[in-house]
């Protein structure tokens, strides 16, 4: 199916460090779940049921109203073959799509490329966050980096704002385009200048945003409600990227993890009813991915690194449900006490690009994989 | 006091040569004579320490052995780079990072990464055969490039090939024999213990060679024929000219003026073949001493010329930024946060995006990395109360520095006696005028002042030139 929305956008949000994918969605109806788990696993009556075998962690309760809508999309078992178990490397494969050598493109970098090729918009993509996850990297595309929109822009340091003001026209005189200057000083000015205009447009954002919704105070939540900003101003951004961390919870997990995803059910949800009270939600999908998922068994306060993982898709665009197969936690199925993947994450790649965004993924992901039915 | 035109060169010099000096290291250089500079810094006098790493340790004992956590790795280069008193030692390890760029997103080993840089620092300005053949046998590379997995009954080509074609003779000097006969040569060239990092965790890597599992049978590598190991390849590889100029290139385009990139150096001839062909010719005479290539290289004058003719490389503008500053002279807290700087603007230390290395000149631009820059330079001038900040005020009050244009030649000879284009000086002096004259009877006025000036100065195209 091709989309035929207009300008399409996604909202990716990863969640760095090897979210716990036997901990998020619950397979609560297995005993070899509770016989693994004894230190760090949840209670029957805490889990959130979602349907005969699965159930959501205690924290989920915001998303599990958003998959009672039918907005969520579980997509189970993804990963890659031979995890690494490597943050580093693990996450440089999702953002490559290059498992067997060290790429250097990443693929949603490509897909700014492919949505903008003639460089019209010096804000078709954007992350929230500091410098540039690898997922966006690619020579000659200009990507944004946003830690606070609130106080995103050049010359920051200074602080009188007065000064700051005439630093910043000062600025434009100096980047302005000059008569026979050489080609690395006349690329510098062009690149200040296009710098400055992304710095300029975005500060409309948050003018021309007001919303009763009112978000947490956690980072992800201020990062989701600056990308509602920059939507919602229409400024063109089709492809926004952020994070949360850590999951990588070595130890300490009954406590951390349940925070985290208190983090991200209730700023996802801020973010959707903030899009819905605009009315404005039709166009944007929102993609949870984690670099991979953790061991079966505990190890007494938290979980080692694993390999197949969890993702979702979120928005008013999902046909919601679980999608995929939960890998076997039987012993005899595991690889060195880990899920083994069974869906190729350049697969849900594949659909995203393909089916919401109507383009052909193969150059992007480097190759064809299967794709499933998740987005409308 | 020093000749301006004196100092602004000792400040080409320690920019290049190193990660900058302030103006009272400046003057007592000068002092001491440019040749003479060139001297020891090609040849450290016997009491310098290089990196402060018993003090880093102390604070940070984390970045010792990072592991599996490569921002302490970072962080300890980092401190490296801004404690070293032997600056050219650690620029220089720089240099044959991104020639030699090896990358810990494959490695998650970062232990071993140090080990590399180290390995670097002791090798990086001595003779290039050794240098070539301790890489041969370096753990971070044989796993990078695979030769653990070269076998002599299953030829593993990674590194043959970019042994050739990036490391000493560059592409289209050799043939696809050539690449399959180094290779075998370095069968049995391996790493041990070859545990699986699970469940146990990270191992340190030693050099191994296996005699077993090493070829034996005659090879001809460019034009000769016989029993080669890895020995024989690398003393044939390093007397090819094509060697000497690729290598004389790379420090060329490190060292004096950004070259295009490094696949287009097959077709595009060097920015000054006359100034290349001289370093060849040290080179070969000198049998391959790259401190010899350096030596007579940082004394030329198309090096002396050769000023603006870079643009700086991240690890370039973050560390000579808490030089000038005087940020993280001690290794406070907070260095695990500011050793990330360099990753925002383009460049992850000790994690090159490929074994190509990092795309260097106008390739260090984009909107996103250029703000970055500024940004950071720009941030750090305007904390005035940072030392290198108060020592900067502090002998411009000295100086009785007063008249605007007095101010902006003051801010301009603190960030190394930069030069500006004439538009771009006119609008920076524009500006000046509108403040007026300098008022010291308010010393904190006047330190925001200096800050704000030396902001808009990092914000300048020509800045963003070393």
């Amino acid at each position: 199916m091709t989309s035929t929305k207009k300008d399409p956008v996604i909202v990716v949000l990863q969640l760095t460090g090897g979210n716990d994918y036997m901990n998020t969605v619950i397979p609560y109806n297995d005993p070899l779940y509770f016989e693994n788990r004894p230190n760090v696993g949840y209670k029957m009556e805490d889990i959130i049921k979602v349907d005969d075998n699965l159930g959501f962690m205690p924290a989920m309760g915001p998303i599990k109203e958003m998959y009672d809508q039918g907005k969520v999309a579980v997509i189970h078992g993804i990963g890659y073959p031979d995890s690494p178990r490597s943050h580093f490397r693990s996450m440089d494969i999702w953002h490559t799509c290059e498992p067997d050598k060290v790429g250097t493109e990443g693929w949603a970098g490509r897909l700014a490329r492919e949505l903008d090729p003639n460089k019209e918009n010096v804000l078709t993509a954007i992350n929230f966050g500091h410098g540039l996850p690898r997922a966006l990297a690619v020579p000659g595309v200009p990507v944004a980096a946003i830690s606070d929109l609130g106080t995103y822009g050049l010359l920051t340091g200074i602080s009188d704002q007065d000064q700051r003001a005439k630093a910043l026209d000062l600025f434009s005189r100096m980047y302005s385009p000059t008569v026979g200057g050489s080609f690395v000083t006349d690329y510098l000015r062009s690149t200040g200048t296009e710098a400055m205009i992304g710095a300029d447009i975005v500060k409309v954002a948050p003018e021309r945003y007001s919303s009763n919704v009112e978000y947490p105070s956690s980072a992800i939540a201020q990062h989701l409600r600056d990308i509602a900003q920059v939507y919602m101003a229409d400024l063109g951004t089709r492809v926004f990227y952020t994070q949360h961390a850590s999951f990588d919870t070595h130890a300490g997990e009954y406590a951390a993890h349940p925070a985290l995803w208190k983090d991200i059910s209730e700023g996802v949800s801020a973010f959707f009813e903030d899009l819905k009270e605009h009315n404005t939600g039709e166009n944007v999908i929102m993609y949870l991915f984690s670099e991979f998922g953790r061991r079966v068994r505990d190890n007494g306060s938290g979980t080692d690194h694993g390999a197949a993982g969890v993702a979702f898709a979120i928005g008013d665009g999902v046909t919601g449900g679980m999608y995929g197969e939960y890998p076997s936690r039987e012993a005899k199925d595991l690889e060195q006490g880990d899920l083994v993947p069974n869906y190729d994450f350049r697969g849900a790649y594949t659909t995203i690009v393909e089916d919401w965004f109507g383009m052909d993924a193969t150059p992007l992901v480097n190759g064809n994989f299967e794709k499933m039915s998740y987005l409308k | 006091m020093s000749n301006k035109e004196d100092l602004a060169l000792m400040a080409h010099l320690m920019r290049r040569a190193g990660f900058g000096a302030n103006r009272d290291e400046l003057e007592a250089l000068v002092e001491k004579g440019y040749d003479a500079v060139v001297d020891e810094l090609v040849d450290p006098p016997e009491d310098r320490h290089g990196g402060k790493a018993e003090l880093l340790l102390r604070y940070h004992p984390g970045v010792l052995l990072p592991g599996g956590n490569p921002v302490m790795g970072q962080a300890n280069w980092l401190y490296n780079m801004v404690s070293t008193d032997k600056p050219l030692e650690e620029k220089m390890a720089l240099f044959w990072h991104h020639v030699f760029a090896t990358g810990n997103s494959k490695l998650d080993n970062c232990d071993q990464m140090l080990t590399q840089i180290e390995m670097f620092r002791e090798l990086g300005m001595g003779n290039y055969q050794d240098l070539i053949l301790e890489l041969s046998r370096n753990p971070a590379m044989i796993y990078w490039l695979d030769n653990n997995e070269n076998h002599r009954d299953a030829v593993n080509e990674n590194w043959g090939r970019e042994l050739l074609e990036l490391f000493t003779m560059g592409v289209s000097n050799y043939t696809e024999v050539d690449v399959r006969e180094a290779s075998r040569a370095f069968t049995g060239w391996t790493i041990t213990p070859k545990l699986p990092r699970q469940p146990y965790g990270r191992y340190p890597w030693r050099f191994e060679y296996r005699e077993e599992d090493h070829d034996f049978e005659e090879k001809t590598f460019l034009g000769q024929s016989g029993n080669f190991n890895g020995e024989d390849i690398i003393d044939i590889v390093v007397k090819e000219p094509a060697t000497a100029r690729f290598i004389c290139r790379h420090l060329y385009n490190f060292f004096v003026a950004d070259e295009p990139q490094v696949p287009a150096w097959t077709i595009e001839p060097a920015r000054d073949e006359e100034a290349l062909d001289a370093m060849c010719n040290v080179f070969e005479e000198s049998h391959y001493e790259i401190r010899e290539v350096l030596r007579f290289m940082l004394k030329s004058d198309f090096f002396k010329e050769a000023r603006y003719q870079k643009i700086k490389s991240p690890a370039e503008v973050v560390a000579s930024t808490m030089k000038m500053v005087g940020s993280y002279q001690f290794p406070d807290p907070g260095l695990a946060k500011i050793c990330r700087e360099p990753g925002y603007m383009g460049q992850d230390i000790l994690d090159p995006p490929s074994v190509e290395g990092w795309h260097t000149g106008s390739e260090w631009i984009n909107s996103g990395s250029l703000l970055a820059r500024i940004n950071f330079v720009a941030d750090s001038v305007t904390k005035t109360s940072l030392p290198g900040m108060q020592s900067i005020i502090g002998h411009m009050k000295s100086q009785n520095v007063t008249t605007p244009e007095e101010l902006l030649e003051g801010c301009l000879d603190s960030m190394g006696f930069l030069a500006l284009s004439e538009e771009t000086r006119n609008e920076l002096s524009n500006h000046a005028q509108a403040g007026g004259n300098m008022d010291w009877s308010d010393e904190a006025a006047a330190g925001t002042r200096i800050g704000e000036m030396m902001a808009l100065i990092s914000a300048t195209t020509e800045y963003q030139f070393a």
